[in-house]
């Protein structure tokens, strides 16, 4: 709490904080050394971005590989290593870190704070996901081991025992795998930490639980699901490597252990995991939404509800993973019935978001079309995972590309939609800059038809059979014109992501200068200069509302004197 | 600066939010609660299935003792919060110094019963499943005594040195509240593997 008690001079100046005629080295120094959570941020989001790009990429291999059946692009080992580190890049080196780094930046500077309450904390939590994740990739030179066997984990995101048994995975390809993931597990533990303790103990004065905004609520609520979420899969993996490297027999049939085990372990992390990257995007959108629309949000204390609600559904879903490895009938309804409970608070705050558009002014910037996209995109997620969550159903549809269709629908088609929202909607804030609309709307729109020319087709995919995670397959199954369409979907994405990586680098330099506020919007962030000064705030702000900045603007007419 | 005129409202509003170091640690308090239960299930769900032996029955001894030790040391650094709450310094060092103690002579109870199941019983980690689980879930419970330990040795070498001082007592309750935990989650362990699992 000491820097909050520091007195920092009405007048003093904004500009001088940026000194200038600094070195490259010691710029890169500020960086490295720095425990300021703005900068933090975004080198979460930097991290991110880059491994987007890597994971992206090794999708599009995935996808050339499929584009015709007998193909030779990728050999059946690297195609099992290009999706083993697919997933596991795009969940924990992606979509973990974005999603925290835009907590990072956005909590403090939403709730009036000069820092998370635990800036050192905050700085370790960063390298530690960065090193997890680098060590992940050093599997590629470093996976042979003494056997000369392995290169990158080859065992799928979820690493199903007994396939990573020493006996099935040789050589230290699945140990990376683990340790990699153990390694970021700490930081991310240490950053939801942060999260929950800046959210409930730095708020500025007035800002009380009821006037956070919703995006600092369903951080609250990621952040508290994080601490219960990622610690199962570290203790889970630290009994993978005490059976690999002690010769434990957690997961060993042959001594009387069980794989099944291990799912439900994997799984337990594995599903709340998913709410833990799609609350964020719920976060970006109940921000992007009402600014755009001119209104305030709908429903606010429903959309709390829902989400605290969303968090305590989501940890007793998990097993709906696992229909078809026979359990009990009485479990199939329980997992059945739990997974349908999902619907209604996500129901809830679809509707929401409708009726805060309803009899809006609706102004279609970039940010505004990626999350109207995501509106109708989670919707349709949502309902094949109605589909899905019919334990008969699953029989038939699990394991196929229906499956992976439903998850990309959620984890690319509202995840990665709000995602780049979010950039778009606070690059300004950040940079000083906007970003070209111009390119913006390019982007949007190449990457929706991507998109859904994609995984619209891998749904029939499924309902025909084709399985997830086979290499190729023979000409005669009527698969060719479906794969080809979905590969050719794979290109057109992987163009508009170029253009959205263009265009991050280009207005970086040459985007129009932003202002302080320039979508006119109603939250604390843009009541400071673009980019924030080191301390956010000269003064600490007193609110009285939920939209503090909205009071500002109309002394006439405030908000606090509606809300109760 | 735009964000000036946010001072508006009257400053004699009371605004009391809770300790972050507080938060911070019940936060870890529950991360770590999820990984004990999962070693936990893990122990329940494998009791009773290994192939070979030896089995707890055969081996398990009671560690009455032990545990008298750790659950008074929850005792004994709660009389050092209330000391340094008092600003007593010398009840707070002399309390704090039995709960190291305390916590030391269960590590010793620990280890000796292991040199006894590794030496006398032939039980490993390898052995079977009873051994796999019985090493992690004790052993993790240990693992967490040690960092335990560690913390309090340091707050004890500081308050040797006279640097640690009645205005450090939330701090130190923070600390406690982990030590806490360490004991809370033994009563645990310790009806599991040597009251119900054996």
């Amino acid at each position: 709490m000491a820097d909050q008690l520091v007195a920092i001079p009405e007048t003093f100046p904004v500009a001088d904080a940026e000194p200038v005629g600094e070195t490259f080295l010691e710029r890169l120094h500020g960086w490295v050394v720095t425990v300021d959570h703005k900068r933090l941020g975004i080198l979460y989001v930097a991290y991110s971005i880059i491994f987007l790009l890597v994971g992206g990429a090794e999708a599009l291999c995935l996808r050339i590989q499929l584009i015709r059946p007998n193909n030779h692009f990728l050999s059946a080992a690297v195609f099992n290593r290009f999706f083993t580190m697919h997933g596991t890049t795009m969940v924990f080196l992606v979509g973990m870190p974005i999603l925290f780094g835009f907590a990072n930046y956005l909590v403090p500077l939403m709730i009036g704070a000069r820092d998370m309450a635990f800036p050192r904390l905050n700085a370790f939590s960063f390298w530690l996901t960065a090193f997890g994740g680098l060590l992940l990739y050093f599997s590629f030179i470093g996976g042979f081991g003494l056997y000369g066997m392995g290169s990158a984990p080859d065992v799928g995101w979820f690493a199903y025992a007994p396939l990573t048994a020493r006996a099935f995975s040789p050589g230290h390809s699945t140990d990376y795998w683990a340790i990699a993931l153990i390694v970021s597990g700490f930081g991310t533990l240490g950053t939801a930490i942060n999260v929950v303790a800046t959210i409930l103990s730095m708020r500025c004065r007035g800002m009380s639980l009821m006037r956070m905004p919703l995006f600092v609520w369903l951080m609250l609520v990621v952040s508290g699901l994080t601490l219960v979420t990622i610690t199962p899969l570290t203790a889970a993996q630290i009994m993978l490597l005490i059976d690999r490297y002690l010769g434990g027999h957690f997961f060993d049939t042959q001594a009387g252990g069980s794989a099944v085990v291990w799912m439900h372990f994997f799984w337990i992390f594995g599903h709340p995991e998913v709410y833990v990257l799609v609350m964020p995007a719920f976060a970006i959108a109940s921000e992007i939404i009402p600014v755009f629309s001119r209104k305030a949000i709908f429903g606010y204390p429903a959309m709390v509800a829902a989400s605290a609600g969303i968090a305590f559904v989501s940890l007793s879903v998990w097993a709906h993973h696992m229909f078809t490895i026979g359990m009990t009938s009485v479990s199939n309804a329980f997992f059945t019935l739990s997974t349908m409970l999902v619907g209604i608070p996500t129901g809830i705050k679809i509707f929401n978001w409708i009726a805060t558009m309803w009899g809006g002014r609706i102004r279609f910037a970039t940010p505004m079309l990626f999350c109207t996209g995501f509106l109708l995109q989670f919707l349709i997620a949502g309902l094949t995972g109605i589909i899905l969550s019919v334990s008969p159903l699953d029989w038939q549809l699990h394991n196929s590309y229906f499956v992976i269709a439903h998850f990309h629908y959620v984890l690319v088609g509202a995840v990665v939609f709000n995602i780049f929202a979010a950039i778009y909607y606070w690059y300004p804030k950040a940079t000083g800059r906007m970003l070209s609309e111009t390119l913006g709307k390019w982007h949007f729109w190449l990457f929706l038809i991507g998109f859904h020319v994609t995984f619209d087709t891998m749904h029939f995919l499924g309902f025909l059979g084709m399985p997830r995670s086979i290499y190729t397959y023979l000409p005669d199954r009527h698969w060719n014109s479906l794969n080809m369409i979905v590969s050719i979907g794979g290109l057109i994405q992987g163009a508009a992501v170029l253009i959205f990586a263009f265009n991050l680098v280009w207005s970086w330099f040459r985007g129009q200068i932003a202002g302080d506020d320039p979508w006119d919007a109603w939250t604390l962030e843009w009541s400071t200069s673009s980019p924030p000064p080191e301390y956010n705030f000269a003064a600490e702000p007193v609110v009285m509302s939920r939209r503090p900045l909205w009071d500002e603007k109309h002394p006439e007419d405030p908000d606090w004197k509606y809300e109760q | 600066m735009s964000s000036i005129p946010f001072n508006s409202a009257s400053p004699n509003v009371s605004w009391q939010l809770p300790d972050r170091g507080r938060v911070a640690m019940l936060s870890l308090i529950i991360g770590e609660s999820a990984i004990f239960t999962i070693f936990v299930v893990a122990y329940v769900f494998y009791i009773g299935k290994s192939l070979t032996g030896p089995t707890p029955q055969q081996v398990l001894e009671v560690p009455f003792f032990n545990t008298i030790c750790l659950l008074s040391s929850s005792i004994s650094i709660w009389l050092a919060e209330r000391s340094i709450d008092r600003n007593r310094m010398r009840g707070f060092a002399a309390w704090w110094t039995a709960t190291i103690a305390l916590g030391m002579v269960f590590l010793a109870g620990t280890a000796k019963e292991w040199h006894k199941l590794i030496n006398q019983d032939g039980l490993t980690i390898r052995t079977n499943l009873f051994g796999t689980t019985f090493y992690s879930l004790v052993g993790l419970h240990a693992t967490h005594v040690v960092v335990g330990l560690l913390m309090l040795l340091l707050v004890l070498g500081f308050t040797v040195a006279g640097r640690v001082g009645h205005e450090h007592a939330e701090r130190i309750q923070v600390l406690a509240l982990y030590w806490h935990f360490v004991d809370a989650v033994w009563v645990v362990v310790f009806t599991v593997v040597y009251i119900v699992g054996r």
